[in-house]
């Protein structure tokens, strides 16, 4: 059953092939048959996979296949290879589920778009991608799912090509996430030089093995495979790519920047853990970018107008999150909560489509208003899933997950204080954010009427993800709430088991934690709905006008990377448009053009001249006979 | 009897071979021209007999009588076209027929 | 043999380079007349008295006449001479005088690394005629086919063009080709 593995990528990427061949000439029933199709074929099979991996685990609970050696240069001999261990069953179980559910939406949100088939040809193109980054066994098999998840986002942004504002925007993206992927393949070059292998699991045992932990050897390979996911993963400073790429449809926003592409780079740390593990300044480094992600991204998502872009802050705010759990060694807490995050952000980016749609392409959430008696069922959904962002406590996935990751962080080896006060911070942050979005949109008066409601396909995609956001969490709960672990004990070999302690302090913490969202609730009821001219007499202050606009600029990360890096190569190119190069490749077809004139000259029209000319070549060719 | 030398008769060829050629490049008159070739033609011809003198084989003169007979044709046509250019000229110079220069 | 080479051979040469350089075209035709008949007797040396013949015949007797029939055609007059006087100033003969003597030098020094003699007996008309029509049958067919082509094109671009056949009804005529 376990070698049926390879079928699960093969079936997304026989879809694209279909989709790209014939998808113009496909009616846009049976694209959307094929697009969505594959996809819930793959996720059914990767069910029936984990089922299996459940009822008959292979050995050391990893099962690998090899596909076939890709090249063989010694010592660089990269082999697609897939593995299938507990850590990419779960993350293929998720990234299939929020795949088909978000095509499934798709395939209704995008009717009548031109590019339909386009549109199916690259998520499904997408989807395959993916899979190959979580499923490789293999570094450099791991890259070319890298590269191929940022060329489909570059795809995809930029889906509406017409308008160049979005062209800009998936350049933007590619460049950035390019940064890290050039700090990536450095790491993968360091590691293979330095261990001489491209497989995973022989890259760990080997590192375990020859590098000393703290060593300058390990710390760099750790570093540039952080730049790497830093990049990919929108966290500070490499995030200013991840608002601008709001310009795609909204079910990109949803999968590829909510929900996938943007947590690879936490699964890419959560893989490479061991090497981590061996570098600890890196891994504090890791806590530390992701508190930074944390409140700069809630601060941002606070001073937003646009919808799409406070969900994107959101997602940066949340993956901070995860790089936190991670950067304490709680990777298994990192997981659980890229699996909840997956559910609720996809939800609340199909409901936030859902609102744009109906309010015909309206993104300022202060013109929306009312929303809440004309879509009721996006309404409760959206609720849902902002409930979940928040860790509502209890009822919600968001509030496990989370919970988790501020109880681990409380046993961090350096600072846990500080750590565990910016995860505070930031659920406050969040829940205000949160709020103040929903009571704009589905609150108070009606400012533009909605022409259009959901149909069956977004529905169906919302109700399930509605649900998948309120019971995923119950299968890892705290110690004081039932202490169910089945997602750390299924995790188990693959990652380090969680280090929890106990005791009164604890739970206290835990506590306080638990309450921060309720009372944000609270003042985000009193600040946006029940006095909100109370916020208007503050921005009458200059200063805080000033304020709010820098962090609505995204604290000016935008205009630092314009000043250091496009101003001056831009400038260089534009210098040297006519450099040397132009000049030889201009040389060229001056001399051919004097060569053509001199011949030309020769063409006389007199007879006399081309006897003359025999006469000449006669003499001449006679002078070589004689001469030689 | 004393014969001939065949490099005496081959350099008679091309000392007429010669004259001609300096004649076709030089004249202007187009009938002069045509004279020039024929020169050329019979100093062809020419060096065919002698060779074929010295091998005592008649193909030396089989050839020659080729060339005459070319060179009849030449004469007949090229004249024929020297008189149409004179009369659509109005001149017979050479070089007033050069309008397929550059 | 040699002395009636000789002597032919500087006719030959002598009557080449007036036949070149005249003004006067009919002048011109006569000393090439005068031309191929030593060349002739050069044929006659060398033991090819059928050549010798036919060249006097045809070369001499045809085509000098044809060149002459055409030359009264034009009806130039004298003011050709002068025109032709004026075509052909002394300076030009330097170029072509070079390129003829530099080529001439290079012929000159091929051939005389050939110490071969001619041969001592003339080959006579009888084996001329039977190779000609025994190994070169296929020649003698072609120059025939050659002939026609001549005489067709000839013809044709002797005529009148169709203009002034078909609009004048009394064209000026000066004679057909």
């Amino acid at each position: 059953m376990l070698s049926c593995l390879w079928i699960v990528v093969a079936f997304p990427l026989a879809g694209f092939a279909a989709l790209a061949l014939g998808g113009s000439r496909m009616p846009s029933r049976l694209v959307a048959l094929v697009g969505a199709g594959t996809v819930g074929i793959s996720a059914a099979l990767s069910l029936a996979l984990g089922v299996s991996f459940v009822i008959s685990p292979p050995l050391g609970r990893q099962f690998t296949q090899t596909l076939w050696a890709w090249m063989s240069v010694p010592p660089f001999s990269p082999t697609v290879s897939l593995c299938l261990d507990p850590l990419s069953l779960v993350s293929i179980c998720v990234i299939l589920a929020v795949a088909f559910l978000i095509l499934l939406y798709s395939s209704e949100f995008m009717r009548g778009e031109e590019g339909y088939a386009r549109f199916f040809a690259y998520m499904d193109l997408f989807v395959g991608a993916m899979l190959i980054l979580v499923l490789a066994n293999d570094l450099v098999c791991m890259y070319l799912g890298w590269e191929g998840v940022g060329l489909c986002s570059f795809l995809l942004i930029g889906f509406w090509y017409k308008v160049p504002r979005n062209v800009a925007a998936a350049r933007k993206a590619f460049l950035v996430t390019r940064v890290g992927d050039a700090a990536l393949l450095a790491g993968i070059f360091l590691v293979v030089n330095n261990l001489g292998t491209l497989s995973i699991p022989e890259v760990l045992s080997r590192a375990a093995a020859s590098w000393p932990a703290g060593s300058a050897v390990a710390n760099a390979g750790a570093a540039l495979f952080l730049v790497g996911a830093i990049a990919k993963s929108a966290q500070i400073p490499l995030h200013v790519w991840l608002p601008d790429a709001m310009a795609g449809p909204s079910p990109v926003s949803a999968l590829i920047h909510a929900a996938t592409m943007v947590t690879a780079g936490v699964y890419l740390i959560a893989r490479l853990h061991p090497l981590f593990q061996l570098a600890p300044p890196v891994l504090f480094g890791v806590a530390c970018v992701g508190a930074v992600t944390v409140l700069a991204g809630g601060l941002a998502a606070l001073a937003q107008r646009d919808i799409k872009r406070i969900l994107a802050y959101s997602t940066m705010s949340q993956i901070g999150y995860m790089f936190l759990a991670l950067g304490v060694g709680a990777f298994s807490a990192a997981v659980f909560h890229f699996m909840v995050h997956a559910f609720f952000k996809s939800l609340l980016f199909l409901g936030a489509g859902v609102v744009i749609r109906g309010l015909n392409q309206e993104h300022d959430i202060f013109k929306m208003g009312g929303m809440r008696h004309a879509l009721p069922g996006t309404f409760w959904a959206f609720t849902i899933g902002v409930c979940s962002l928040c860790a509502l406590p209890l009822v919600t996935a968001g509030f496990y997950s989370k919970d988790l990751i501020l109880s681990s962080v409380l046993s961090a080896a350096q600072g846990p204080l500080w750590l565990w006060l910016a995860g505070v911070a930031g659920a406050f942050i969040t829940t205000l954010y949160a709020f103040r979005m929903l009571f704009a949109v589905f609150f108070g008066e009606a400012r533009t009427r909605c022409s259009k409601g959901p149909g069956k396909n977004m529905g169906c995609a919302l109700a399930a993800l509605s649900l998948l956001s309120v019971i995923a969490g119950f299968c890892q709960t705290p110690r004081g709430l039932g202490s169910v672990s089945l997602f750390a004990n299924f995790l188990a070999p693959a990652l380090p088991h969680l280090t929890e302690q106990f005791g009164r302090r604890q739970a206290a913490l835990s506590l306080v934690a638990a309450m921060v969202p309720v009372v944000g609730i609270m003042v985000a009821w009193t600040l946006y709905v029940h006095r909100p001219k109370a916020l208007h007499g503050y921005e009458k202050f200059a200063a805080l006008a000033a304020v709010h606009q820098f962090a609505r600029a995204g604290f000016g990360f935008d205009a630092l990377y314009e000043f250091c890096f496009v101003k001056p190569v831009a400038y260089l190119s534009r210098i040297n448009r006519n450099d040397v190069s132009i000049a030889y490749v201009g040389a060229v077809s001056r001399v051919a053009e004097a060569l053509h004139y001199l011949l030309s000259m020769t063409q006389t029209g007199r007879v006399r001249w081309y006897a003359a000319g025999v006469g000449i070549g006669a003499v001449i060719l006679i002078g070589i006979g004689v001469l030689l | 009897m004393t014969t001939v030398p065949l490099s005496h008769a081959l350099l008679l060829s091309g000392v007429l071979f010669a004259i001609g050629l300096s004649g076709v490049i030089t004249r202007r008159n187009m009938i002069l021209v045509l004279l020039s070739a024929e020169i050329m033609l019979n100093a062809a011809g020419l060096a065919f007999v002698a060779a074929g003198s010295r091998w005592l084989a008649p193909d030396g003169q089989i050839m020659f009588l080729f060339i005459l007979a070319a060179a009849a044709v030449e004469v007949s046509i090229g004249l024929a076209l020297v008189l149409r250019q004179s009369h659509l000229a109005k001149s017979l110079d050479i070089d007033a027929a050069g309008s397929m220069k550059g | 043999m040699n002395i009636l080479f000789c002597a032919a051979a500087a006719i030959a040469i002598v009557s080449s380079i007036a036949a070149v350089s005249r003004n006067h075209a009919i002048h011109a035709i006569l000393f090439l007349v005068v031309s191929f008949v030593s060349v002739s007797l050069v044929f006659y040396t060398l033991g090819a008295p059928f050549i010798a013949a036919l060249e006097v015949i045809t070369y001499a007797g045809a085509i000098m006449v044809l060149f002459m029939f055409a030359i009264m055609l034009l009806n130039l007059g004298a003011h050709a001479v002068h025109r032709e006087r004026q075509w052909q100033p002394r300076i030009v003969w330097i170029g072509s005088g070079l390129l003829s003597l530099v080529l001439l030098a290079e012929l000159a020094w091929t051939f005389s690394r050939n110490g071969a003699q001619t041969g001592n007996l003339p080959v006579p008309p009888a084996q001329v005629g039977l190779t000609l029509f025994g190994t070169y049958l296929l020649g003698v067919e072609l120059a025939s086919m050659l002939l026609l082509a001549g005489l067709v094109g000839a013809y044709y671009l002797g005529k009148r063009s169709g203009a002034s056949v078909n609009t004048k009804g009394a064209s000026d005529d000066d004679g057909p080709a």
